[in-house]
């Protein structure tokens, strides 16, 4: 198990370092002065030499690329070349809403995917299999963004259930919690038909496996036989999904924050691109990528857990 | 088994239509959509403008004609570059199994996948500016590791067979084994992914232009149509749902395509996709 666990940490620190020198790479160190791109037209050849020493510039690639990793390992991620704050703050106020909304929305998904799923897999062929299978085969085709202005339409605008878009703050939590609800469900339903898909196929090659014969001679009831068997041993491709799915739920968030106009990291990128504040960019984009490699860890560690087969080697 | 052909039916049909309705505008629409004509702005569907117009005047119609061309026309592309370098990369680690390539190459594809397509969009889009091409570039990138993956893993069990074995002592190179041998036996495979990518690669296009990192005005794209029509969404909610519905279908067709090709050309795959 250990043993299993440092591969995997090994893994995870190679992808981070990895994962920072392509950014930093395609932000600063491709042909092209990023001083001159941030400022812009309004580049004059002092502001332009103020920006250069303010990103240390002068210096060479390599002792730019540890400043930077360095400082986002303590904690400093700049200061806003727009904003005039450092970036840490930006990201923290922001991070109330991208990561709870991450959350609400891969629950819901986990949610509604986990029994239908399972129950295509259990009356397979029958109508409420072929009924499911159609549904997600839509739910994967439908953009989550277009959704998203579907349920605006339906919700916001015709019954005025909820608000077209913005966010309260956490200080009336069942506001907010609302405010994020119809974003979350348009993230979410696009994940579960996919996630329904892989439960349903999962769940139908274990229910195909000697053993699940040998617990049904042995007395048990179809639902008992797939709840203490099959179940269990079809989480480790779903697990893999959920996975998966994390880092397109954090890109899916990046569109649909701006679909509802809601503070969050998704809409600080965007701030960032329109500004050109490659130090916000930058800084941010490595963020979210540090969070879809710590996912893809956290699934590997619950593998082992699921698996025990898999802490041996 | 018999809805197979059916799924592989309706998906061609649908495909099929955006395809033509795509090929036909490049000659043929039926108003120019460059030219923007206040005065008939946000017509309802009449014979004139069978879907209405937008609230530039440009006939819906012909902006969706248009816009199926700029899809078709990233997905295709962004598809041709991870097949160009995917399937090449996944034959050669396949071909020097567990080797320092082997390896080199899987953990390259992992950090790939570890940046969601629209997180590299992003990233060269912060640097270089917004454009159609930038949206190929990012959509293109992360094919690159699904086709090494799956060229990798069709070739893998290839390599203990006979045959291979056969044209080995016959004194061929790994290069030329895998080119006349192993690529096209997983040939299949590779079309079935293609079709699947192709369909993401749409998705994926609508995204980036519906935030604005594809294609720029005034080239017509759904995604820049659904940007547009979300201010109108109380007034003209039809303008948001049009572009969408289109996404769909195309989407669709090309997933029960996909489905169905996978099922016709390997019997042995018959289950539910994921």
């Amino acid at each position: 198990m250990l043993r299993y666990i440092l591969t995997r940490a090994f893994s995870l620190g190679l992808s981070l370092i990895l994962a920072s020198v392509v950014i930093f790479a395609l932000i600063e160190v491709i042909p092209g002065d990023p001083a001159s791109y941030m400022m812009g037209l309004n580049a004059t050849p002092e502001n332009l030499a103020a920006l250069r020493a303010e990103l240390g510039l002068d210096a060479g690639p390599m002792a730019r690329y540890l400043a930077w990793v360095g400082g986002m390992l303590t904690g400093d991620f700049g200061i806003s070349y727009t904003y005039r704050v450092p970036v840490a703050d930006l990201v923290a106020d922001r991070i109330w809403v991208s990561l709870p909304l991450a959350i609400y929305a891969l629950t819901l998904s986990t949610m509604i995917a986990f029994p239908i799923g399972i129950i295509a897999a259990a009356r397979r062929a029958t109508w409420a299999d072929h009924g499911i299978m159609g549904a997600t085969q839509l739910g994967i085709a439908v953009p989550n963004f277009w959704f998203a202005m579907l349920l605006v339409l339906v919700f916001a605008v015709n019954l005025r259930w909820f608000s077209a878009g913005g966010f309260p703050g956490w200080t009336d939590p069942a506001a907010a919690i609302k405010a994020l609800t119809l974003p979350a469900v348009a993230l979410a339903l696009p994940q579960a038909a996919i996630l329904a898909r892989v439960m349903r196929s999962a769940l139908l090659d274990t229910l195909d496996q000697d053993y699940i014969r040998t617990a049904r001679a042995k007395g048990l009831s179809r639902a008992q036989t797939i709840r203490r068997h099959a179940l269990r041993n079809a989480l480790i491709p779903v697990l893999t999904i959920i996975g998966l799915q994390f880092s397109f739920l954090i890109a899916g968030a990046i569109i649909i924050e701006n679909v509802f106009f809601l503070p969050g990291l998704g809409r600080l990128i965007f701030q960032g691109i329109t500004q050109r504040d490659l130090i916000v960019v930058e800084s941010v984009t490595m963020l979210l990528v540090f969070a879809v490699i710590l996912v893809t860890f956290l699934v590997d560690l619950a593998y082992a857990l699921v698996d025990p087969r898999l802490r041996r080697t | 088994m018999s809805r197979l052909p059916t799924a592989l039916w309706i998906g061609a049909t649908l495909s099929g239509v955006f395809l033509i309705a795509a090929l036909i505008s490049l000659v043929w629409v039926p108003h120019a959509v460059d030219g923007v004509a206040i005065a008939n702005r946000l017509q309802p569907p009449s014979p004139a403008h069978w879907l209405g117009t937008d609230q530039l005047g440009r006939d819906l119609l012909s902006m969706l004609m248009v816009g199926a061309q700029t899809s078709l026309a990233v997905a295709v592309i962004a598809v041709g570059i991870g097949v160009a370098l995917g399937v090449p990369l996944g034959l050669a680690a396949a071909a020097n199994r567990g080797g320092l390539l082997d390896e080199v190459i899987m953990r390259g594809n992992d950090l790939i996948f570890a940046f969601p397509s629209l997180v590299i969009a992003i990233l060269i889009t912060a640097r270089y500016g917004p454009s159609a091409s930038n949206a190929i570039l990012a959509i293109g990138i992360f094919n690159i590791p699904v086709f090494a993956r799956v060229a990798r893993g069709a070739a893998l069990p290839l390599w203990t067979l006979d045959y291979i074995l056969a044209a080995r002592t016959a004194g061929k190179g790994k290069i030329r084994i895998s080119a006349e041998h192993i690529l096209p036996n997983i040939m299949n495979l590779l079309i079935v992914q293609a079709t699947i990518q192709f369909s993401l690669g749409i998705l994926a296009e609508a995204a980036l232009s519906y935030v604005g990192l594809g294609a720029q005005p005034p080239i017509p794209s759904w995604g820049r149509m659904l940007a547009e029509a979300q201010t109108m969404i109380y007034t003209h909610p039809m303008l948001a749902v049009l572009p969408g519905l289109a996404i769909v279908l195309m989407v669709l067709g090309l997933n029960l395509m996909g489905d169905g090709l996978r099922d016709l050309l390997d019997p042995r795959l018959r289950r539910g996709r994921a």
